[in-house]
């Protein structure tokens, strides 16, 4: 390892990697849910406080429930990328790794357990 | 060798020497409020958990969002949710080549501060 030069060892690390990618999935993502948060601001924002006959009756709707799903999938794919960033920034070695793991699977899990609720309501 | 002096040698200075600036600031508030962001999203996944699950777990799903440290949470969220919004777009300016000096990141600061209020209070008042 002594023997390296530091351009070596530099080499590769950082966004000469996956970081454009990445970056790229984060612009799609964003445009994405600029159209979705809006919408799901108010139709979320107009069920919350209702009686639980009439947020079922809403959320049985295809409109509602359909831009829920999208924006629980997209806006959790969103933060998975955007949390890597904050733990890569801030945390290394072993504690990165476990941080990285443990926040991505809390993203799919909470996506999957939102989407799985959706389903249950609209069948 | 490439090692010799390595962890001797003067390190370039980082935030602590800085003063607070427009642009620095609302690029941490960007990194807060997107991650902050979590803390509301699972909040609404419970409620649509319970929603699903029956009445009674929508009962006690519902009187801890409505509840008054709920609203808070909830308007708080909403408050970070706009910021973070607002501030992605001017992100996805940048990202196309615009707006790039300290003096319109600076004007676009103030408009993303000032919109995001603007918003949570239209939200809250129109929902």
């Amino acid at each position: 390892m002594a023997y390296l030069t530091d351009r070596k060892r530099a080499v590769g690390m950082g966004s000469a990697k996956t970081g454009t990618d990445h970056h790229w999935h984060m612009i799609i993502s964003s445009v994405a849910l600029l159209g979705l948060i809006p919408c799901f601001v108010f139709t979320f924002g107009h069920a919350l406080g209702m009686e639980y006959s009439d947020a079922l009756a809403y959320y049985h709707r295809p409109f509602p429930a359909i831009l829920a799903v999208l924006t629980l999938m997209v806006g959790f794919l969103h933060f998975r990328n955007g949390v890597q960033t904050l733990i890569e920034d801030y945390m290394q070695g072993m504690a990165r790794k476990v941080a990285l793991i443990a926040m991505i699977c809390l993203s799919y899990s909470a996506a999957a357990v939102g989407v799985f609720a959706l389903i249950r309501i609209a069948l | 060798m490439a090692d010799v002096n390595r962890g001797n040698r003067p390190l370039s200075p980082h935030l602590s020497i800085y003063r607070w600036q427009m642009t620095s600031a609302s690029s941490i508030f960007t990194r807060i409020t997107g991650n902050g962001l979590l803390v509301g999203a699972l909040l609404i996944v419970w409620w649509l958990t319970a929603l699903a699950a029956g009445p009674q777990a929508f009962a006690r799903a519902d009187a801890v969002i409505t509840s008054w440290f709920g609203n808070l949470v909830m308007v708080l969220s909403l408050l970070a949710l706009w910021y973070h919004t607002l501030a992605g777009v001017r992100h996805l300016i940048w990202d196309a080549g615009h707006m790039l000096d300290v003096g319109q990141s600076e004007k676009a600061a103030y408009v993303i501060i000032a919109g995001s209020v603007v918003l949570t209070l239209l939200t809250v008042v129109l929902v």
